[in-house]
């Protein structure tokens, strides 16, 4: 069975985002980017299951500009096998990027795909769903546990309040939660190594997906400064803000 | 792993001598495997400078460097040399250092990360996320390379359970470009006594932000330096204002770090200096946008170690290569780079072995127009011991009578030996930051995206750990709570006991711990790869 990752080449977690300064998008120049944390979790759990015998072949698939090359270098570092760039400039909006991957699962035909549950630029959260949807596959999102076991898969979904296990049809869509794994250190030697593993490359237009934009932003701005907390007297006049004030009680 | 040359840090000195040596490779038509370790998370991560630099290194380097894109977008343009009193700004001659014709303002992470594409086309291996942690020796006690650091140990040193050990990189020759009080160039100096007959080094620490203004208020180019208010004549200190493209500013403050109150904080001297009359009123209706600090080496000629080794040599900034008075290091850490690149290059050339001494690289750098440039400015900062007013008679006679060839040499005292105990000195009352021009520790370092792992070994090691109470909060009132601009050293209180909380993770790996801690106690090494600042456009 061959393993399908989707991994996106978002901005690093421990940079602060911040808007351009005529709020048309978040500044991205020259600021430090990186795999997306979640595409990271998929990745890994992967490799563990192809560590652990449950897959032939793990291949990783980025779309977006040139430089996700290097996101998928880091996929391959990491201990995936293969990586297909699906090269555009133009901007990836979820359902293209589902569309896109739909089509290269066609051709690929992997028994198990695995993305992060939502990227952490957009937070969009929806990549992972409308993939399944298009390709008729049962989904388990929000993973914290996969098991395969034979033509079957279980997947211990985050849930509010709890887990819940579903337990699906291979082939199936999986997006990684947090808890699902802890991703391994990229080591040194295998930088090198994964320099020499092949890297395909894809355009939408070959494929034969239209990929126009079809969300249009309005705004990207900084979210409300806090305002400065005032220290309360007693507990009457607390309750007295709570009530009247800020309204939560 | 083996490679043929080993190259520690990926600045401006480390990468110019990759690209040198794979020119030189190429162009000879010989086999030379060339790596280069950095430990910020990408290359420019951890690059923090002003910066004003000199072409001339980047002509000689990759002369078409403006057809592939370079990002040396703002020529300098009008150049201010300001003196200020707490309310008024006046005017000085320009000194000849200080002349930017013909210069650039830039972000020097995005040069390295320019420079560090053109590396990479020449195909010299980059690793950045990996930090250089020791340097590894053959039996003959020659450098045979270095080992990176261990990945994911816990808090106490246990491995934790994504464990993975460093790795040994051997080479037959491994360079260092640390930059400014590099960790293991601390290490070299020591092994081999490179700093035996030379002036200690001292040194400065620079603050810098990056600012985006009102466009009406831009002046592309426009070069201000300042000296004076807010320190006092004994300390020595100064800002600079550079108006880069995108209506962007870099402003920054750099102190001594020979400043002898230890009540005096370089962190809120950036952010007093920036409330002047002449200064605020660039920044109505601004925003920042990031922050950082690294210090600088000031020693000058007089400070320059032995630069060569067994195995290995020192470039750029770890040696000490910076024109003091121009404030301006990047030019002279790429050609010592070249330099270095074009000595080994010749010493390995045809298969020789490890281990040798390069010693022709120290007699190559001092026919360079750089060496000439560092001797003639070398009696400027030693002579600030004096106090400012006389610093600048003594600089305008030096530079104007005797331009730069007085025939003596004004010597350095080592900078963690100037405090003054707490009790001889007077607690400096800083104003209370605005939150709008000025600003408190946390909120600024927030900006410089720096983060480490939280749960591995303390970066920030202590070699007596009774020393910080014992003395430096005993005798100095805890001078690191103020010296480190990131807010890492807290001393608290926990009943009648004090104790001192390193906060790690903070760190923006400037260095200024280790060199201001009075009884250098504090040892700073490096932490996880990837770990620290992630500097955009600084
Ligand atoms: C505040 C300030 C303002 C300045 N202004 C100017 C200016 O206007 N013009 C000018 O020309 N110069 C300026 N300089 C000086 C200039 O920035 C330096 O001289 C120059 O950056 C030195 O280059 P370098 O390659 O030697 O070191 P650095 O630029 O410091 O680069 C060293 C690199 O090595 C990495 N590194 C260090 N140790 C290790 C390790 N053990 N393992 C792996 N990687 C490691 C670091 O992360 C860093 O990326 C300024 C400096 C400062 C601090
Ligand atoms: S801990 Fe030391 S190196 Fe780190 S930011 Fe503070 S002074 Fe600089």
């Amino acid at each position: 069975m061959k393993i399908l990752v989707a991994v996106k080449r978002a901005i690093d977690y421990n940079v602060k985002a911040r808007p351009k300064s005529d709020g048309s998008a978040v500044d991205l120049a020259n600021v430090k980017m990186s795999m997306n944390p979640f595409d990271e979790i998929a990745v890994e759990e992967a490799i563990r299951i192809q560590e652990a015998g449950g897959a032939t072949e793990t291949i990783a698939v980025s779309v977006g500009p040139k430089q996700c090359q290097e996101t998928l270098r880091t996929a391959m570092a990491m201990g995936v096998d293969r990586g297909i760039l699906v090269e555009t400039d133009v901007e990836t909006q979820p359902l293209a990027v589902a569309k896109l991957l739909a089509a290269v699962i066609k051709q690929e035909q992997p028994g198990l795909v695995i993305l992060g549950k939502q990227a952490i630029d957009d937070d969009s959260n929806q990549t992972g769903q409308m993939l399944a949807a298009l390709l008729g596959w049962p989904q388990g999102t929000f993973a914290a546990k996969v098991t395969i076991d034979g033509e079957r898969l279980k997947v211990a979904r985050e849930i509010d309040g709890g887990i819940q296990t579903v337990d699906l049809r291979m082939p199936a869509v999986v997006t990684a939660d947090l808890r699902l794994n802890e991703p391994r250190y990229v080591k040194l030697p295998n930088i090198m190594k994964a320099k020499k593993k092949p890297l395909d490359t894809l355009t939408p237009e070959g494929l034969g997906i239209d990929i126009t934009p079809r969300l249009t932003v309005v705004k990207v701005a900084e979210p409300p400064a806090r305002k400065g907390g005032v220290k309360v007297p007693d507990v009457e006049a607390l309750i007295d803000k709570l009530r009247n004030e800020a309204k939560v009680i | 792993m083996e490679f043929d040359v080993v190259i520690v840090g990926g600045g401006p000195a480390g990468l110019s001598a990759a690209i040198r040596l794979r020119q030189l490779a190429i162009q000879h038509g010989e086999e030379l495997t060339v790596c280069v370790l950095e430990k910020g998370s990408e290359v420019g991560a951890h690059i923090m400078s002003g910066a004003v630099i000199e072409p001339r290194a980047l002509n000689e380097l990759i002369p078409d460097w403006q057809a592939k894109g370079a990002p040396l977008n703002t020529p300098a343009g009008e150049d201010r040399f300001l003196f200020l009193t707490e309310t008024r700004a006046y005017k000085l001659p320009t000194p000849p250092q200080m002349h930017n014709h013909g210069n650039y303002i830039v972000s020097l992470g995005n040069v390295c990360r320019w420079l560090a594409e053109q590396a990479a086309e020449l195909e010299v291996d980059i690793y950045p996320g990996f930090a250089a942690a020791e340097v590894l020796y053959h039996e003959d006690g020659s450098v045979k390379g270095v080992a990176t650091g261990d990945m994911g140990r816990t808090h106490d040193g246990e491995e934790g359970p994504n464990f993975a050990p460093g790795m040994e990189l051997h080479a037959r020759q491994t360079l260092f470009g640390e930059g400014c009080r590099g960790s293991l160039t601390k290490t070299l100096f020591q092994r081999f006594n490179l700093r035996d007959g030379v002036d200690p080094q001292v040194f400065g620490i620079g603050i810098k932000e990056l600012w985006e203004i009102q466009p009406s208020l831009h002046r592309r180019g426009s070069i201000t330096h300042t000296t004076g208010w807010p320190m006092d004549m004994k300390t020595y200190g100064g800002s600079w204002t550079y108006h880069l493209e995108d209506n962007l500013v870099s402003i920054g403050f750099v102190v001594g770090l020979d400043y002898q109150n230890p009540y005096l904080s370089p962190f809120e001297e950036m952010q007093r200096f920036k409330s002047h009359p002449e200064i605020r009123k660039q920044f109505e209706g601004a925003r920042r946008l990031s922050y950082g600090a690294r210090a600088i080496s000031a020693g000058g000629f007089q400070s320059i170690p032995k630069l060569t080794f067994p195995g290995g040599l020192l470039m750029g900034d770890c040696a000490g290569f910076l024109n003091v008075p121009k404030i301006k290091g990047t030019h002279t850490a790429m050609k010592s780079g070249m330099t270095a690149a074009e000595a080994v290059f010749d010493a390995l050339k045809g298969g020789q072995p490890h281990g040798q001494e390069v010693k022709s690289y120290a007699e190559r750098l001092s026919k360079t127009w750089m060496w000439d440039e560092l001797h003639r400015v070398r009696n400027i900062k030693p002579s600030f011991h004096w106090g400012l007013p006389a610093a600048m008679a003594y600089s305008a006679i030096d530079t104007y009578l005797f331009r730069g060839k007085a025939p003596w040499t004004l010597r350095h005292r080592p900078d963690h030996l100037q405090l003054k105990p707490a009790a001889e000195c007077q607690p400096i009352n800083y104003p209370k930051p605005d939150g709008v021009l000025t600003f408190d520790r946390l909120s600024s370092v927030f900006l410089s995206n720096t983060n480490h792992e939280e749960d591995q070994p303390c970066h920030l090691t202590l070699r007596d750990a009774n020393v910080p109470v014992a003395v430096n909060l005993a005798r100095y009132a805890g001078p690191e709570q103020r010296y480190c601009p990131a807010g890492v050293y807290e001393f608290v209180q926990e009943g009648s006991e004090s104790r001192l909380q390193i906060n790690a993770q903070n760190c923006v790996h400037c260095k200024t711990c280790d060199i201001k801690d009075p009884s250098q106690n504090i040892n700073w090494v490096t932490p996880e790869g990837g770990g620290g600042p992630n500097y955009p456009n600084m």
